[in-house]
């Protein structure tokens, strides 16, 4: 059992082959192998939805187009997750090569970096990476270029479509899908929205090969996949696990010895109390017995002095804050999931009231437009249905 | 020409006039005034070749794009879960005592603007906050008196 916990270094490690090598292998061989290579990996986005990048890639590769774009997601702004910050920060190349690789299988000939201004003090770092990389693009004849958007602050446009706004000049709010960024992304171009993790995933079945990619993690959920966790735990910090441990076993690892509950997949994500731990997997739900959960790697650790009440209202200020307001389930609905739990706290509302406030949730996740306002029901029911007591007393 | 007008002029020049500019050119005007005021505003709409209101929609919509004016270092505390947890309530107290504002306000020498933020993505670090474009974690009321003496004592 411990033995999933090693650290694998799959995606921040340093190997032989350089990534640039690993780009200028895949640049030898027919787009249509990449892609179905990619497939066959069963590689998923890593940046939450979980899409098949191979399917992603095959789209925007098909798609009519006299220009196509490749975006990296950096906006990275679920709270608890700092991974894509550190792959930045420490394997550069590795993210880029999977753009160029990206690029040759789509046609792509524009890529960017769209980095939240959280993390402007990078832009000197990439720059010089990014001139690095021109370089090995021009020997390879890859005609390719990478530069970086910089956001202002806004978590919501890390939705690719409010992202895809967001570098036009418009308001950061999401699109309807269809049309999806495929074939109607940026400028109304093929677009294909990536996350940093998963581009550098996507170079690391070039490298490694889909047989030892598939090797990793479990069914329905292949390779590793980072973790950054934080909270009440002795190990705060990135790591690079397998997809498939229990949360029991992650607990065991990471937890103070007396954790409470895990936040999996940050505010958006789920609350899994104790008694769940061992029932619970974390990889994409799939063919498994128990609860499997998707993560974008945040997971917080509450350990027994924490009220989950605070946790609750702590996410729901940062939905209130964040939703871009476009859509009336989420703009009000958040607002009033606030003001719902602060009354019945103050004994103002019936316990019974919660009940009402489930039903809002229920109501969001069908009708609002986006993850955002669609997502906020994982948490608030989660908390809410495991700590009902914390939310009255 | 008004200083503002030179000034977006020259963003334009360097970033294009096309729409995909705009957020660019915001945040030009933005690194150079502290805030996004309004005649900066309409002279992007200019220049770019929107109305005003477009302009000053995109603005609002950004937390980091200031409609009013700011100090010359931004001070934004992140108040997420993971750092309140580690208690940012003892930063933002401290913060405060020093520069005697509090939260949302600028200090009358229009050096130093106290703001909450959210997720910074250093949650394994935190508390952590900007000042400006720059990261500070692991803070401490200790560290956090070295570091606005520090700034105090720049230009
Ligand atoms: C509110 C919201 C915020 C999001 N933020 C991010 C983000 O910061 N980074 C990211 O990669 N994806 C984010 N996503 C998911 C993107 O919409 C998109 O699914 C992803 O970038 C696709 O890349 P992938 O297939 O490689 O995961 C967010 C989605 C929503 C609804
Ligand atoms: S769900 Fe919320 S964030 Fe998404 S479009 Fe609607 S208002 Fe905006
Ligand atoms: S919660 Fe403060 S940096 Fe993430």
């Amino acid at each position: 059992m411990q033995e999933r916990l090693k650290r694998l270094d799959v995606i921040l490690g340093i190997h032989p082959e350089s990534p640039y090598q690993v780009m200028e292998k895949a640049l030898k061989r027919a787009p249509k192998d990449i892609i179905s290579d990619l497939i066959d990996s069963g590689l998923k986005g890593r940046g939450g939805a979980g899409f098949l990048t191979g399917l992603k890639w095959k789209f925007a590769a098909a798609a009519e187009g006299d220009e196509k774009f490749v975006v990296c997601n950096a906006d990275e702004g679920e709270p608890g997750t700092f991974k894509d910050r550190e792959i930045l920060t420490i394997v550069p190349k590795k993210v880029l090569a999977g753009m160029g690789i990206c690029a040759y299988v789509t046609g792509a000939k524009k890529g960017y970096i769209y980095l939240r201004g959280e993390y402007k003090y990078l832009v000197p770092h990439l720059e010089r990476e990014i001139a690095e990389f021109h370089k090995n693009c021009f020997k390879l004849e890859l005609d390719f270029n990478v530069e970086v958007f910089l956001g202002s602050g806004a978590y919501v446009c890390g939705e690719e479509t409010a992202l895809l706004n967001s570098m036009e000049g418009f308001r950061g709010e999401p699109r309807n899908k269809p049309p999806f960024p495929t074939n109607n992304g940026y400028l109304g171009k093929p677009t294909v929205v990536n996350n940093v993790e998963t581009l550098v995933s996507a170079q690391v079945v070039s490298r490694i090969g889909v047989e030892e990619f598939k090797k990793l993690g479990i069914q329905d959920s292949h390779g590793s996949k980072l973790f950054s966790v934080s909270g009440d735990t002795p190990r705060p910090g990135i790591y690079d696990l397998e997809f498939g441990l229990s949360l029991d076993e992650f607990v065991r690892e990471f937890g103070d010895g007396d954790t409470k509950a895990v936040q999996v997949g940050g505010a958006s994500g789920f609350c899994v109390p104790r008694k769940k731990f061992q029932s619970t997997t974390i990889g994409f739900p799939g063919g498994l017995t128990g609860d499997s959960l998707p993560t974008g790697g945040s997971m917080m650790i509450f350990n027994s002095s924490r009220s989950m009440y605070n946790v609750l209202r702590n996410y729901l200020d940062f939905f209130e804050e964040e939703s871009c307001g476009q859509c009336t389930p989420c703009r009000i609905g958040c607002q009033q999931l606030k003001v719902g739990i602060e009354a019945v706290k103050r004994g103002d509302k019936d316990p019974e009231y919660l009940q009402q406030l489930l039903k809002l949730t229920d109501t969001m996740k069908i009708t609002a437009k986006c993850g955002l306002g669609q997502s906020v029901a994982n948490s608030f029911s989660s908390i809410v249905d495991n700590f009902r007591e914390e939310m009255i007393y | 020409m008004t200083k503002t007008d030179t000034m977006v002029k020259e963003l334009v020049d360097k970033y294009g006039n096309k729409r995909e500019s705009l957020l660019p050119i915001l945040q030009g005007v933005y690194d150079i005034e502290h805030f996004v005021s309004d005649e900066a505003m309409v002279s992007i709409a200019r220049n770019l070749d929107l109305s005003s209101a477009d302009v000053y929609g995109k603005s609002t919509f950004y937390s980091f794009l200031d409609t009013v004016p700011r100090g010359k270092f931004v001070i934004r505390v992140c108040k997420t879960i993971v750092c309140d947890m580690h208690d940012k309530n003892q930063i933002v107290d401290t913060l405060e005592n020093i520069l005697k504002i509090k939260v949302g306000e600028t200090t009358l020498n229009r050096k130093f603007s106290l703001l909450y933020t959210n997720c910074l993505g250093w949650c394994h670090k935190g508390p952590a906050m900007l000042v400006n474009d720059d990261v500070y974690t692991n803070l401490t009321p200790e560290s956090i008196r070295e570091i606005i003496t520090d700034y105090k004592n720049r230009d």
